[in-house]
Order: C-alpha cells, then sequence, then structure tokens
C-alpha cells in the first residue's frame, strides 16, 4: 500500500479546520494567525493535489490512487480513487479554496474562525464527493456539503438569509432522498455499492430508468436545472462572497460531476433514453434564463443566471455522448468553476466598498478603478465565450459535439451565444461604462493588493487554457474514450438482447 | 518572419497596454507605430515574394485544441491571398497608426487607443493567415472584440457605449451562422483545417441533410451558414445597422476597421471559401443578390445623410455590396481587388475626413461646414483625390476594380449577373452624387458654421497629412500598377493559383461598349451635375425634397431597419425577460414550489401545536381514541 494520498487531501483541510477550533481568541494576533492557518493548509493543499496530477498517469483509463478500506464490517467500503475526470475537479476546489479564504478579509466580520471552519469542512467534502468510487461515500460527502453550505448562508448572510437558507435544504434534500432510495435499491439488488463493481456487473436494463430518474433528481437540483433552479439565485444573493464562490465554482460542479459519473456510466441505457429530456431542460435553461438574466437588477442574481444558462450547456453537452461534447462539458466545467468565481468575487470586491448590488448604483467606474475595469473584462469576455478564454473552448467543444448529435437542438443552443453576450456586455456596460453619477463612487478606491492577487490568480488560467487547452484535454481523454467506449457498448448489446 | 509579422503588433500591445506608466505615452505611440510598420515592410517583402518567387508557406506555431478527432492548430498560412490581406492590414494600419499620433494628441488615453489599434493588427492578421476555420473564427471574434473597444473609446459617451455593444450583438448573430457553418464542416468531413475540407468538397455535391425540417444540399447551407458570417462582420442588408453606429469611434478607427480592414474579412471569408462556394449555384445567386441590395440602398441613404462619417460609412456598406456581388458571379479575384483599392481610397477619405472635424473642433454634420477648400487646401485635394477613386474617375484605382466588377458579372451570363451590372452602373452613379455633394457642402459653397470662425479653421498637423500623402498614391495608382496581377485573365491563375478556385474559368471576351464606357461618362458627368445641384442652384434641390417627402424621410431615417428591429427584437426581449422571470419564476415556480410546501409545513405544524394545549382531559381523550382505534382494529382482524 502506497502513501493514502487520496485520503490526506481530504482530511487536511478537515485537520486543519481542527486546529482552528483550538485556536483561542478572535481579535487581533489571534485573527491573524487563523487566517494564516487556513491559508496555509489550504495551499498546500493545492500543491500537493498538484503533485497528484503530476503523478497521475493519462494514458491509462483505469481508477488510480486507489484506497480501499472496510468500514461498518464490510458493509460500507470507504473506496476513493480518482480519473482522469475527477482530477480536474480536485484541483479546481483545491485551486479555489485558498482564494475564497483570501477573499474573506474584507467581507467577513464576525465570527471569523467559524467561518474559515466552515469553509475547510465544505473542501474536505466536495474533495471526498470527486474521490468517492463507493456510492454510500459518495452520498455521505455529496449531502454533508450542504450542511456547511446551510450554514455559511445562514449565519453570514444578507436580510433574507433565512428564507434562501430553508429553500436551498428543501430543495437540495428533497433530491437526495430520492437518491438516497435509488442507492439502498442498488445494495440490496447488487450486494455491493461499489462503483467499480457495478461499472462491471451492470445495471439491469430494466431498473435503469427508476434509478436514473432518482439520481437525476439530485443531480437537476444540484446542476441546477430548469425548473428547479429558483433556489440558487436566492442562495447566492444572501450568501457572503466566499459562500457564492464555492457555491458557484464547486458545488454546482459536483451535479455535472454526478452525471458523468453516475448517470452515463451507470445507466447508459436510461441515459439514452432519456437523453430528449436532458436536451429539452437544457435549452430551456440556455434560452430562458439568459432572457432572465437580461433583465436582473441585482448583479449577482444576474450572474447566478448566467450561472444555471451555463450549466444548461454542460448538461446539453454531457448527453451528446461525443468525445467533444463531454470534454466540452468537463472544460466548461472547469472554467466556469474559475470564470463564476472570479464574477462573484468581482461583485463581492464592488459591495464591500458600497454596500449595494443592485446595478443602478453604478456607473463610469472605469475612471475611478481602472484596474478593476480591466480584470472584470477578462472574465466578461470568458463568461461570453470568446475564443482566447476558457469559455469559448469548452462552449464550442459542447455545440460542436451536440451538432453531431443533433442539428436542432445545437442550432437552438447557439441562440443563447447572442443572448450572452447581450446580457454579460450590457451588465459590464452599465457598471464600468458610462458617465460616473453617483458621488459617493468618487471616493471608492481601486483594486487592493489582495485583491489583485486574487483576481489575476484565476485570470491566467482563464486566458491560459484558453489559448492552450491541451493539458486539460489531454488528462480527460482517455477516461472520456473509456466511457463512451462502454456507453456504446452498453447501447449495442442491448439492442441486441431487444431485437 | 512570419512570426515577426504576426507577434510585433501583439507585442506592441501589450507593452503599449500595460507599461505605458512606465515608459511614458511618446513611447508608447513610437513602439506601437514602429512595430507595427516593420511588419508592414516584412508584408511586402513576403508580398514580392509570393509574386516574383512563387512564395508558399504554412507554418503551425502551437497545438490549440485536440478532442477526439478534432485537431485544430495555431498556424501561419501564407499564399497570395493571404499575402495581399498582409499587406493591406500591415499598410494601412502602420498608416492609421502614424495619424493617430496626431489625431489623438489631445486625449489623455493615447497608449490605451495604440494598445487597441496594435491588437487589433493582431487580431486581424491572426484571421488573414489562419489555415483553418477555428482560428479564423478566434480572429474573426477578436477583431470584433477590438473594434467593440474602440467604438466604445470614449466611454462616457452613452451612444458610443450603445453602438459599441449594437456592433458586438449584431456580429454575434452573424457569428451564429458562422459557428454553425463550422459545426456543418465538422459534421460532414471530421477537420475544420481548409485544405483537407477543400479536397472533400467534391464528394460532398450531391448529399441532401435535413436540417430544421428542411431537405437541402449540403453543400448550399454550408455556404449559406458562412455567408451569414460574412453578412455581420461586412455590414450586409439586415446585419449593416451596426456600421453607421460604429462611426462614433475616434476617426483612425474608423478608416482602419471600419473601412479597410475588418469589414472586409467576410468579403475575404467568401473568397478563402471559393473551393466550397464553388459548388453552390444558390449560394453564389444568393450572396449576388444580398450584394447587389446592399450596394443600391445604401448608396440611396448615403445620399441624404448629414454626418461626414456617416455617409463614408454608407458607401462602404455600398462598396463592400460590390465585392460580394462580385464573388457572387465567381469573380473572387476581381473582388479581392476591389477589397484591395477600396482599402486605399476609403481609408484616405475617412483620414481626410478626420482632418475636416479636425479643423472643425469635433464638428460632423456637413451643413455646419462648407467653403473651406482655401482653409484647408491639403485635406481638400487629398480628399479630391479619395472621391475621384472612390466614384471610379478614369484611370484612378477605383475605375479599374469598379468597372471590372460590373464587366465580369455582365459577363457571367445568368440573369443575376446581368441584374448585378446594371444595378452595379447605376449604383456607381448614386455613389458619385454623394460623394461629390459631401466634397461640395463640405468644402465650397457657403461658410455655415456659426461656433467656430473661419478664420480659426487650420489645416491639421504635419503627422496626419502624410499618411494621407501615401494613401492618395496608392488610392491613384494601386489599380493602374496591380491590374495585371489581380485580374488580367492570363496572368491572374498564375498569382493567385489554389488560393482561389475557378470552377468555370472567367469567359474570356468582352461585354459590349455601352457597358464598358457608360460608367465613366456618368461619373464624369456626375461631377458638374452635382456642382450645380449642391452649390450653383439648391433651390432644384430643395424643390425635390419637398415634392418627394415621404421619399427623403425614408432615405433619412435609413429604411427605418433600426425602429424595425427594436420592434421586432430588443423590445420583445426585455419583455421576455421580465416574463419568465416575475411570472413564471416568482410567481409559477416559486409560489407553487417551495414557498406552498413551506407554507403547508407551518399550516400543519401551526394545527399540531393545537393539539398540546396542556389540558389532561384533552391527551387524556386522544388517548382513549387511539387506544380504542386499536382495539377495534384488532377485533376485525
Amino acid at each position: 500500500m502506497d502513501f493514502p494520498i487520496l485520503s490526506s487531501i481530504i482530511l487536511l483541510p478537515s485537520i486543519g479546520s481542527l486546529f482552528l477550533f483550538f485556536i483561542k481568541g478572535s481579535e487581533g494576533k489571534s485573527l491573524q494567525t487563523i487566517k494564516y492557518v487556513a491559508l496555509f493548509v489550504t495551499i498546500t493543499n493545492f500543491f500537493i493535489s498538484i503533485y497528484l496530477w503530476y503523478l497521475f498517469d493519462e494514458t491509462s483509463s483505469n481508477f488510480q490512487f486507489i484506497e480501499d478500506k472496510e468500514w461498518l464490517d464490510g458493509f460500507i467500503n470507504y473506496k476513493v480513487g480518482i480519473d482522469g475526470i475527477s482530477i480536474l475537479f480536485i484541483i479546481l476546489t483545491t485551486f479555489i479554496t485558498p482564494l475564497c479564504v483570501l477573499s474573506v478579509n474584507n467581507s467577513i466580520k464576525s465570527r471569523l474562525k467559524d467561518f474559515l471552519i466552515a469553509i475547510l469542512l465544505m473542501e474536505s467534502l466536495m474533495i471526498g464527493v470527486f474521490c468517492s468510487l463507493d456510492l454510500i461515500i459518495f452520498y455521505l460527502f455529496f449531502e454533508g456539503g450542504l450542511i456547511p453550505m446551510f450554514l455559511i448562508i445562514g449565519i453570514w448572510g444578507g436580510e433574507r438569509r433565512v428564507y434562501s437558507a430553508f429553500k436551498f435544504f428543501l430543495y437540495t434534500l428533497f433530491g437526495s432522498v430520492l437518491m438516497l432510495v435509488a442507492i439502498i435499491v442498488i445494495y440490496l439488488t447488487y450486494g455491493t455499492t461499489d462503483i467499480t463493481k457495478l461499472y462491471e456487473i451492470g445495471i439491469n436494463a430494466n431498473f435503469q430508468n427508476l434509478l436514473w430518474l432518482a439520481f437525476f433528481s439530485s443531480f437537476a437540483v444540484k446542476t441546477p436545472m430548469w425548473p428547479v433552479h429558483t433556489w440558487l439565485p436566492d442562495a447566492h444573493v444572501e450568501a457572503p462572497t466566499a459562500g457564492s464562490v464555492l457555491l458557484a465554482a464547486i458545488l454546482l460542479k459536483m451535479a455535472g460531476y454526478g452525471f458523468i459519473r453516475f448517470s452515463i456510466g451507470l445507466f447508459p441505457i436510461a441515459s439514452e433514453f432519456f437523453t430528449p429530456l436532458i436536451y429539452f431542460l437544457s435549452l430551456v435553461a440556455i434560452i430562458y434564463t439568459s432572457f432572465v438574466a437580461l433583465m436582473q437588477e441585482d448583479m449577482k442574481k444576474l450572474i447566478a443566471y448566467s450561472s444555471v444558462a451555463h450549466m444548461g450547456y454542460v448538461t446539453l453537452g454531457i448527453f451528446t455522448n461525443t468525445q467533444q461534447g463531454l470534454e466540452g462539458s468537463i472544460v466548461q466545467m472547469i472554467s466556469h468553476g474559475l470564470v463564476s468565481a472570479a464574477l462573484f468575487l468581482s461583485v463581492g470586491v464592488l459591495y464591500d466598498r458600497t454596500h449595494s448590488r443592485l446595478i443602478k448604483t453604478y456607473g463610469g467606474l472605469v475612471s475611478v478603478m481602472p484596474k478593476y475595469s480591466i480584470l472584470l473584462m477578462i472574465f466578461t469576455l470568458s463568461a461570453l465565450g470568446l475564443p482566447g478564454t476558457s469559455g469559448f473552448v469548452g462552449e464550442f467543444l459542447i455545440l460542436m459535439g451536440a451538432f453531431r448529435d443533433n442539428f436542432l437542438v445545437a442550432t437552438i443552443a447557439c441562440f443563447g451565444v447572442i443572448l450572452g453576450a447581450a446580457y454579460m456586455l450590457w451588465l459590464y456596460k452599465r457598471v464600468i461604462f458610462g458617465k460616473l453619477n453617483n458621488k459617493d463612487l468618487l471616493k471608492i478606491d481601486d483594486l487592493n493588493k489582495s485583491e489583485i492577487l486574487v483576481l489575476s490568480i484565476i485570470a491566467l488560467p482563464t486566458l491560459f487554457y484558453g489559448f492552450y487547452p491541451e493539458p486539460l484535454l489531454n488528462t480527460v481523454e482517455v477516461s472520456v474514450n473509456n466511457l463512451i467506449d462502454t456507453y456504446n457498448y452498453n447501447l449495442v448489446s442491448f439492442g441486441a438482447n431487444n431485437g | 518572419m512570419e512570426l515577426l509579422i504576426l507577434f510585433l503588433p501583439l507585442i506592441a500591445a501589450i507593452i503599449s497596454g500595460f507599461f505605458s506608466k512606465l515608459i511614458g505615452d511618446r513611447t508608447c505611440e513610437i513602439i506601437t507605430s514602429l512595430f507595427v510598420s516593420i511588419s508592414a515592410v516584412l508584408s511586402i517583402i513576403i508580398f514580392y515574394n509570393v509574386i516574383f518567387n512563387d512564395y508558399l508557406s504554412d507554418t503551425i506555431i502551437a497545438s490549440w485544441i485536440n478532442s477526439g478527432t478534432l485537431i485544430v492548430n495555431w498556424s501561419i498560412k501564407i499564399d497570395a491571398l493571404s499575402a495581399v490581406m498582409l499587406v493591406v492590414v500591415t499598410l494601412i494600419s502602420s498608416l492609421v497608426h502614424i495619424y493617430s499620433i496626431g489625431y489623438m494628441s489631445h486625449d489623455p488615453d493615447k497608449p490605451r487607443f495604440m494598445a487597441y489599434l496594435s491588437l487589433f493588427t493582431f487580431a486581424m492578421l491572426s484571421l488573414v493567415t489562419a489555415d483553418n476555420f477555428l482560428q479564423l473564427f478566434f480572429g474573426w471574434e477578436g477583431v470584433g472584440l477590438c473594434s467593440y473597444f474602440l467604438i466604445g473609446f470614449w466611454y462616457k459617451k452613452e451612444t458610443a457605449n450603445a453602438a459599441a455593444i449594437k456592433a458586438f450583438l449584431v456580429n454575434r448573430v452573424g457569428d451564429f451562422g458562422f459557428a454553425l457553418g463550422i459545426f456543418l464542416i465538422f459534421y460532414f468531413f471530421g477537420t475544420v483545417n481548409y485544405t483537407e475540407v477543400f479536397n472533400q468538397i467534391p464528394q460532398l455535391i450531391d448529399k441532401k441533410i435535413i436540417f430544421l425540417g428542411i431537405s437541402c444540399n449540403a453543400v448550399d447551407l454550408i455556404c449559406l451558414l458562412l455567408f451569414i458570417g460574412a453578412m455581420g462582420k461586412s455590414a450586409q442588408i439586415f446585419l449593416h445597422t451596426w456600421l453607421p453606429d460604429a462611426m462614433e469611434g475616434p476617426t483612425p478607427v474608423s478608416a482602419l476597421i471600419h473601412a479597410a480592414t475588418m469589414v472586409t474579412a467576410g468579403v475575404f471569408l467568401v473568397v478563402r471559401c471559393s473551393p466550397i462556394f464553388e459548388y453552390s449555384i444558390l449560394a453564389l445567386n444568393f450572396i449576388t443578390v444580398v450584394g447587389m441590395s446592399t450596394a443600391f440602398f445604401a448608396a440611396t441613404i448615403a445620399l441624404v445623410q448629414t454626418d461626414i462619417k456617416k455617409i463614408i460609412a454608407y458607401s462602404t456598406c455600398s462598396q463592400l455590396g460590390y465585392m460580394f456581388f462580385a464573388t457572387g458571379v465567381g469573380a473572387y479575384n476581381v473582388a479581392m481587388f476591389h477589397l484591395f483599392t477600396h482599402a486605399f481610397f476609403k481609408a484616405l477619405l475617412f483620414l481626410g475626413s478626420g482632418s475636416v472635424i479636425h479643423a472643425f473642433n469635433n464638428e460632423q454634420n456637413i451643413n455646419k461646414m462648407g467653403s473651406v477648400w482655401k482653409k484647408l487646401p491639403y485635406t481638400w485635394l487629398m480628399m479630391i483625390i479619395g472621391t475621384l477613386a472612390l466614384t471610379g474617375f478614369p484611370l484612378l484605382s477605383g475605375f479599374f476594380s469598379k468597372d471590372a466588377i460590373i464587366e465580369f458579372s455582365y459577363l457571367r451570363g445568368n440573369t443575376t449577373g446581368i441584374i448585378a451590372a446594371y444595378v452595379g452602373i447605376f449604383t456607381a452613379f448614386l455613389t458619385a452624387i454623394y460623394s461629390w455633394r459631401l466634397i461640395f457642402k463640405t468644402f465650397h459653397g457657403q461658410y455655415n458654421n456659426d461656433e467656430i470662425k473661419i478664420e480659426k479653421i487650420h489645416e491639421s498637423s504635419f503627422l496626419m497629412l502624410i499618411p494621407l500623402s501615401i494613401l492618395s498614391v496608392g488610392s491613384v495608382f494601386a489599380g493602374y500598377v496591380f491590374k495585371d496581377l489581380f485580374i488580367d485573365q492570363l496572368n491572374t491563375f498564375n498569382f493567385w493559383k489554389d488560393s482561389i478556385k475557378f470552377l468555370n474559368p472567367l469567359s474570356p471576351g468582352h461585354p459590349p461598349l455601352i457597358i464598358i464606357y457608360i460608367t465613366p461618362i456618368l461619373v464624369t458627368l456626375s461631377i458638374p451635375f452635382s456642382y450645380y445641384l449642391f452649390v450653383k442652384n439648391k433651390k432644384i434641390l430643395t424643390s425635390i425634397v419637398d415634392a418627394n417627402k415621404s421619399i427623403y424621410n425614408f432615405l433619412l431615417n435609413k429604411w427605418y431597419f433600426d425602429e424595425f428591429y427594436e420592434i421586432i427584437f430588443i423590445k420583445p426581449s426585455k419583455k421576455i425577460g421580465k416574463f419568465f422571470w416575475k411570472s413564471i419564476d416568482l410567481n409559477t415556480i416559486d409560489r407553487f414550489g417551495p414557498d406552498s410546501i413551506s407554507k403547508i409545513i407551518k399550516i400543519l405544524s401551526l394545527k399540531a401545536t393545537k393539539f398540546q394545549s396542556g389540558f389532561i382531559y384533552q391527551y387524556a381523550f386522544i388517548m382513549l381514541l387511539g387506544f380504542s382505534a386499536i382495539l377495534t382494529f384488532l377485533i376485525i382482524n
């Protein structure tokens, strides 16, 4: 048995949060210590995960770094392992979390220690989601992530935080109950919840549809897909900046990841059967929410709705069953993870200064915040999918894949590209350009050093992967290939058995 | 060398954009101008090599996207077509850079402006040197972005911001078609590389596909979709509305982006894809029709506009229409020739008008000018040369290219071709009228400006006049010098080689003499005619206008395109957005979904609390009820 590197990455933030717990005092020096500890832990974790990427063998389609331990007398196995798809999400998580820690400086005024503990716990749980190779373990991590998020919104949120927190909880819980039932059914039928074993066994085609729907109900809420998306804008609006960032950048990706790993992987026949449903809901998400985003008056809500639209592309791409579509979806998720994080941080920057998220408060910021304007422009462009940014690579590959599968769907989805440009540019114009009419804005400062640092760190990969997405694409290629082969093999053999 | 051509402007943009505080405004101006000029010199060397040494190359710089069967590289492809574009882009760009140093001398944001110009040059170069559709698309969107930045350069102006967004969005509509075209190409050929695609085209000729419920020929569909992209970028009718508004940007921008280079990208696209378009009669006819409609309709609008830049903008729109219908009749080389000459005289006209605007302290209305030709002799001379070249006055550059378009359209022999030729002739007449109207109203007649005294009008600086002179040389001689190379029936194939495909060789022979002579005659006669109309006897003009008030208003309001789009696209979009948000999200999903669930739970729990009243007799009563229920149940069983 080698060094349990995955468990280390999962556990390190939790251990860090334990340390935080024992640091006493909440003022001055100890506050500083708390921040440094959190930062140190998360950054270390980032470097370990980069090292993991370095160790990772891109040419193999097998799960790697597998750890398998019996738990509860063999009823559940603690089994973790990664393939090319999971590793990218792990790195996304370990990349975004330290930035969240950095960003709390200005926004969190009370109970900083508790807040950081929640964030570190979140990190552990989210990494756990992307590593799990056992359904029960996956479920625990997946739903466990709800709790810190619920607390982050409920305790550090805005005025309507309780309403939003409960809405968030209600929606997501409703979905996950059905998933739990499905997992129990799988355990009772096949005697195991080990994903790799289930891949080998292959789930009976007759059960697949119901099981698929149960998983779908959970993932659809978390994605979020239309019409169960309404919790997201509320949650974002009320959540503190770091909470919004984690929510948009990583929490939403758990659902996309779930679709790839479970819906496509475990239930290929049902996935094929339900593809039209997914297409329909994705298109509604892309077009409908883009229109809604156009009319938003609150910046955070606008970005939240744009997240729904972007995730619409993701679900569309996943179910195209083409290499371009799936790889595009993964790139799109990584890209959206970066860009939405950056956009929420950018809104946070303004909120910290003026305590307003309303678009009409602003206008003409370019003359007082030139640096901010440049960075925000980069993220705006990436959000609208301009070539040369990571957003383009994802979106274009998805559409290309979709086009190979269905002309009509791809054509409608393409309209979203026009709408996306409309709401993002209009937002940018109303906030940054024009005359500076609001006198209060004259006094505000441009980005300080730590803000510049945080936003530039996100801008770099956004641009780099726009020009050179090879590292991402190479990492996932074999795994995606393998997934599609299995999927097609299942379809063919199912077709053969049923005439 | 190719790498230098491409990356010098990018490096200049980065230096000027990020390090201006360190090195000062003046250094930024010098670096950007110098780097782009070097790039221009190198481009000319390449052009020379292509002409005389048959130079060809396709350099792969790095891989870009690699997903499954999709393999896309960053590349630099040099052939006759891209060499011509290289020269046009870098040459005009370097002149505009130099001109801008003078024009923008009072602007506080000079380095930013220069950085955008250089960045634009880089994007445009990556567009023309692509060896695949995706890099083309990269450059395509890149120039669109720079255009967006530059139109909205004066960000405090509300109209400039609106125009910038409009330009970007209208182009996105075009890109929508373009992207679908690329998807379709990938769908059929499994590649987006030009050479690989073009080689496979003949196998696809009779392939039918069902697209959105309509059965159509695959090649036709690809061509039409690509052409929609070209229509957006080159401001053809229906997707033209952004170009006149784009004049909100500084004038050097209009000269470079909205006249000489970016807007011709659509023409370039069609010419580049000639190996596909040649197989689609439908698409070619469609292009001809769109091209000639645009040429005509834009010219009619230009007749009555009063903003000096908008007149030239509509003129650009109209000339692009000429280029398109040239491609539509299969005369791709002639289209490229007109693109080439047009770049010189249209840039000249724009920069000249910039000089006028500068002199009038940012006044753009030609009704508030007049009589200043003695005050601005040099600018006046330059504008006259530009106008002569544009209208196709004999022996100037526009004469060779525009008449060639009309002739080749006629020679094509099909109905659309012949109609296009006649429309072309008539439009050439209109072009002459509106161009001379501009000259006469701006430089002759009475002085009409109340705000600035005529004594204060003075000629622009040396830095601005040098680029004008160089462009004027091009406007005069580019046609005569390069006509053999570009369009001569014997030489032209040696020059273009495989970069342009002619399925049917251009028909030799000559059209009837009347077709050849009528345009120059009309154009020449229009000078005294316009002089009479716009300077000598204005009463006739007013009476014509009064008699046809409705037509006049129709033209003045630009055929009401903007109003029409406002009603059918913009307002409904906002309404739909509001409806989805308020009526569906909030009042349906939330109201009946989570909110009603939480309400129900609340009601239930309220009900439940009533049971806990604290009175023993109530509890006892409930117990009794339960107990008897269980008993009954057991007894029945």
